[in-house]
Protein backbone atom coordinates (compact mmCIF):
# COMPACT_ATOMS: atom_id res chain seq x y z
CA UNK A 1 0.00 0.00 0.00
CA UNK A 2 0.90 3.85 -0.95
CA UNK A 3 0.80 6.17 1.43
CA UNK A 4 1.28 9.78 1.05
CA UNK A 5 3.58 10.41 4.20
CA UNK A 6 5.42 7.93 6.80
CA UNK A 7 5.21 8.62 10.58
CA UNK A 8 7.79 6.72 13.04
CA UNK A 9 6.67 5.44 16.31
CA UNK A 10 8.84 2.63 16.79
CA UNK A 11 9.90 2.81 20.51
CA UNK A 12 7.27 5.21 21.50
CA UNK A 13 4.13 3.83 24.17
CA UNK A 14 0.54 4.70 24.15
CA UNK A 15 -0.78 7.43 23.87
CA UNK A 16 2.03 8.73 22.12
CA UNK A 17 1.33 7.32 18.82
CA UNK A 18 -1.98 8.33 18.82
CA UNK A 19 -0.75 12.12 19.78
CA UNK A 20 1.49 11.69 16.71
CA UNK A 21 -1.05 10.68 14.15
CA UNK A 22 -3.19 13.03 15.27
CA UNK A 23 -1.24 16.33 14.47
CA UNK A 24 0.18 14.98 11.62
CA UNK A 25 -3.54 14.32 10.51
CA UNK A 26 -4.05 17.79 10.76
CA UNK A 27 -1.66 18.52 7.97
CA UNK A 28 -2.96 16.22 5.69
CA UNK A 29 -5.43 17.03 2.82
CA UNK A 30 -9.06 14.95 2.96
CA UNK A 31 -8.47 11.81 1.08
CA UNK A 32 -4.40 11.26 1.82
CA UNK A 33 -2.97 8.07 3.42
CA UNK A 34 -0.86 8.34 6.30
CA UNK A 35 1.31 5.50 7.54
CA UNK A 36 2.29 4.71 11.39
CA UNK A 37 4.79 2.68 12.14
CA UNK A 38 4.86 1.06 15.80
CA UNK A 39 5.98 -1.42 17.75
CA UNK A 40 3.26 -1.11 20.40
CA UNK A 41 0.65 -4.30 20.01
CA UNK A 42 -1.69 -1.97 21.76
CA UNK A 43 -1.51 0.29 18.07
CA UNK A 44 -3.46 -2.56 16.83
CA UNK A 45 -6.32 -1.76 18.92
CA UNK A 46 -6.25 1.80 19.30
CA UNK A 47 -6.05 2.92 15.59
CA UNK A 48 -9.29 1.24 14.44
CA UNK A 49 -10.51 2.80 17.66
CA UNK A 50 -9.00 6.14 17.56
CA UNK A 51 -10.05 6.56 13.44
CA UNK A 52 -13.97 5.67 14.43
CA UNK A 53 -13.82 8.14 17.45
CA UNK A 54 -12.24 10.46 14.58
CA UNK A 55 -14.29 9.86 11.44
CA UNK A 56 -10.79 9.10 9.33
CA UNK A 57 -10.64 5.32 8.10
CA UNK A 58 -8.21 2.49 8.94
CA UNK A 59 -7.29 1.45 5.76
CA UNK A 60 -5.44 -1.71 7.08
CA UNK A 61 -2.31 -2.82 9.70
CA UNK A 62 0.02 -5.23 8.40
CA UNK A 63 2.69 -6.56 10.88
CA UNK A 64 6.76 -7.49 9.98
CA UNK A 65 8.72 -9.09 12.91
CA UNK A 66 7.07 -7.19 15.63
CA UNK A 67 6.34 -3.58 13.72
CA UNK A 68 2.54 -2.57 12.74
CA UNK A 69 2.11 -0.60 9.57
CA UNK A 70 -1.56 0.81 9.78
CA UNK A 71 -2.44 2.80 7.05
CA UNK A 72 -4.66 5.97 7.79
CA UNK A 73 -7.09 7.85 5.03
CA UNK A 74 -7.81 11.32 5.82
CA UNK A 75 -11.66 11.61 5.36
CA UNK A 76 -13.80 14.58 6.53
CA UNK B 1 -20.54 19.97 12.70
CA UNK B 2 -22.30 18.95 16.07
CA UNK B 3 -21.05 19.78 19.36
CA UNK B 4 -17.81 18.11 20.64
CA UNK B 5 -18.26 14.95 22.78
CA UNK B 6 -17.27 16.24 26.32
CA UNK B 7 -15.07 14.17 29.00
CA UNK B 8 -14.35 15.27 32.42
CA UNK B 9 -11.52 13.94 34.64
CA UNK B 10 -11.29 14.65 38.79
CA UNK B 11 -8.08 14.31 39.42
CA UNK B 12 -7.87 14.15 43.36
CA UNK B 13 -4.34 12.17 43.89
CA UNK B 14 -0.84 13.67 43.92
CA UNK B 15 1.02 11.12 42.64
CA UNK B 16 3.18 10.59 39.68
CA UNK B 17 1.63 7.42 38.51
CA UNK B 18 -1.83 8.57 38.85
CA UNK B 19 -1.25 12.09 36.90
CA UNK B 20 0.19 9.80 34.23
CA UNK B 21 -2.88 7.85 34.05
CA UNK B 22 -5.19 10.56 34.16
CA UNK B 23 -3.10 12.82 31.52
CA UNK B 24 -3.25 10.00 29.70
CA UNK B 25 -6.74 9.42 29.80
CA UNK B 26 -7.36 13.29 28.80
CA UNK B 27 -4.84 12.86 25.81
CA UNK B 28 -6.73 10.58 24.52
CA UNK B 29 -9.87 12.06 24.81
CA UNK B 30 -8.65 15.31 23.68
CA UNK B 31 -6.87 13.26 20.38
CA UNK B 32 -10.24 12.03 19.17
CA UNK B 33 -11.86 15.09 18.65
CA UNK B 34 -13.88 15.71 22.69
CA UNK B 35 -13.49 18.76 24.72
CA UNK B 36 -11.88 17.33 27.84
CA UNK B 37 -11.95 19.42 31.24
CA UNK B 38 -9.62 18.07 34.23
CA UNK B 39 -10.80 19.10 37.89
CA UNK B 40 -7.97 19.00 40.12
CA UNK B 41 -8.33 19.10 43.48
CA UNK B 42 -7.05 18.34 47.35
CA UNK B 43 -3.82 16.72 46.73
CA UNK B 44 -4.39 16.78 43.17
CA UNK B 45 -3.65 20.11 43.28
CA UNK B 46 0.01 19.06 43.86
CA UNK B 47 -0.11 18.31 39.64
CA UNK B 48 -0.56 21.88 38.87
CA UNK B 49 1.54 23.49 41.38
CA UNK B 50 4.11 25.61 40.07
CA UNK B 51 8.16 23.64 40.43
CA UNK B 52 9.88 26.81 41.56
CA UNK B 53 9.60 28.82 44.42
CA UNK B 54 7.94 28.65 47.72
CA UNK B 55 4.15 27.96 48.47
CA UNK B 56 3.11 31.32 50.04
CA UNK B 57 0.58 30.51 53.33
CA UNK B 58 -0.63 32.47 56.40
CA UNK B 59 -0.91 30.50 59.74
CA UNK B 60 1.90 27.96 61.17
CA UNK B 61 -0.15 24.73 60.60
CA UNK B 62 -0.84 25.86 56.75
CA UNK B 63 2.90 26.68 56.19
CA UNK B 64 3.77 23.57 57.15
CA UNK B 65 1.63 21.68 54.98
CA UNK B 66 2.77 23.65 52.42
CA UNK B 67 6.20 22.81 53.32
CA UNK B 68 5.81 19.30 53.47
CA UNK B 69 3.33 18.71 50.93
CA UNK B 70 5.30 21.45 48.14
CA UNK B 71 4.16 19.50 45.42
CA UNK B 72 4.73 20.68 41.42
CA UNK B 73 5.22 17.99 38.67
CA UNK B 74 8.03 17.38 39.39
CA UNK B 75 8.09 16.22 42.63
CA UNK B 76 5.13 14.12 42.54
CA UNK B 77 5.88 10.46 44.47
CA UNK B 78 4.91 7.07 43.57
CA UNK B 79 1.86 5.47 45.01
CA UNK B 80 3.65 2.72 45.34
CA UNK B 81 7.51 1.66 46.11
CA UNK B 82 8.22 5.31 46.95
CA UNK B 83 10.98 4.34 49.44
CA UNK B 84 12.13 7.62 50.18
CA UNK B 85 12.67 8.43 46.60
CA UNK B 86 14.35 5.67 45.23
CA UNK B 87 11.38 4.05 43.74
CA UNK B 88 10.52 7.69 41.84
CA UNK B 89 13.93 7.74 40.56
CA UNK B 90 13.81 3.81 39.28
CA UNK B 91 10.56 4.78 37.60
CA UNK B 92 11.46 7.89 35.88
CA UNK B 93 14.20 6.20 34.51
CA UNK B 94 12.46 3.05 33.63
CA UNK B 95 10.24 5.47 31.69
CA UNK B 96 12.85 7.44 30.21
CA UNK B 97 14.74 4.03 28.94
CA UNK B 98 11.33 3.65 26.86
CA UNK B 99 10.80 7.15 25.72
CA UNK B 100 7.78 7.36 28.03
CA UNK B 101 7.65 10.98 28.69
CA UNK B 102 7.22 13.04 32.42
CA UNK B 103 3.93 14.16 34.12
CA UNK B 104 5.19 17.66 32.75
CA UNK B 105 5.85 16.54 28.88
CA UNK B 106 2.39 14.71 29.15
CA UNK B 107 0.65 17.99 30.35
CA UNK B 108 2.43 19.99 28.00
CA UNK B 109 0.56 17.97 25.03
CA UNK B 110 -2.82 17.66 27.11
CA UNK B 111 -2.47 21.61 26.58
CA UNK B 112 -1.39 21.57 22.97
CA UNK B 113 -4.74 19.15 22.63
CA UNK B 114 -6.80 22.15 24.25
CA UNK B 115 -7.77 19.79 27.60
CA UNK B 116 -9.00 22.46 30.31
CA UNK B 117 -7.39 22.88 33.69
CA UNK B 118 -9.50 23.78 36.45
CA UNK B 119 -8.47 24.09 40.31
CA UNK B 120 -10.74 23.88 42.98
CA UNK B 121 -11.14 26.80 44.90
CA UNK B 122 -12.48 24.73 48.06
CA UNK B 123 -9.10 23.09 48.59
CA UNK B 124 -7.13 26.14 47.92
CA UNK B 125 -8.95 27.80 50.93
CA UNK B 126 -8.97 25.07 53.04
CA UNK B 127 -5.25 24.44 52.28
CA UNK B 128 -4.26 28.21 52.40
CA UNK B 129 -2.57 27.87 48.66
CA UNK B 130 -3.08 31.29 46.47
CA UNK B 131 -3.25 31.33 42.70
CA UNK B 132 -0.31 32.42 42.70
CA UNK B 133 1.34 28.97 43.52
CA UNK B 134 -0.23 27.11 40.31
CA UNK B 135 0.99 27.19 36.71
CA UNK B 136 0.17 29.77 34.26
CA UNK B 137 -1.48 26.59 32.41
CA UNK B 138 -4.63 26.85 35.07
CA UNK B 139 -7.57 28.34 32.80
CA UNK B 140 -10.10 28.99 35.68
CA UNK B 141 -11.02 28.91 39.55
CA UNK B 142 -14.12 27.31 40.40
CA UNK B 143 -15.99 24.41 42.52
CA UNK B 144 -18.79 21.87 42.37
CA UNK B 145 -20.88 23.15 40.43
CA UNK B 146 -19.04 23.67 37.34
CA UNK B 147 -17.58 20.68 37.78
CA UNK B 148 -21.28 19.05 37.49
CA UNK B 149 -22.47 21.38 34.94
CA UNK B 150 -19.65 19.98 32.93
CA UNK B 151 -19.95 16.17 34.36
CA UNK B 152 -23.68 16.63 33.09
CA UNK B 153 -23.10 16.78 29.90
CA UNK B 154 -20.12 14.44 29.54
CA UNK B 155 -20.04 11.08 28.57
CA UNK B 156 -17.25 9.95 30.43
CA UNK B 157 -16.53 10.97 33.83
CA UNK B 158 -13.41 9.48 35.53
CA UNK B 159 -12.62 10.06 39.37
CA UNK B 160 -8.25 9.86 39.88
Amino acid sequence: MKADETLDCVGLYCPMPIVHTARKMKELKTGQVLEILSDDEGIKEDMPNWCKATGNECLVIQEEKGVYRAFVKKSG
Amino acid sequence: MADKEKMTIIVFSGEMDKALAAFNLAIGGATSGMEVTMFFTFWGLNVIKKNEGGIESKGIMRKMLNFMNRGGAKRLPLSKFHMLGMGDWMMKKLMKDVNFPHVEELMAVAKEFGVKFVACTTSMGIMGISKDAFIPEVDSFAGVATYLADAKESKINLFV
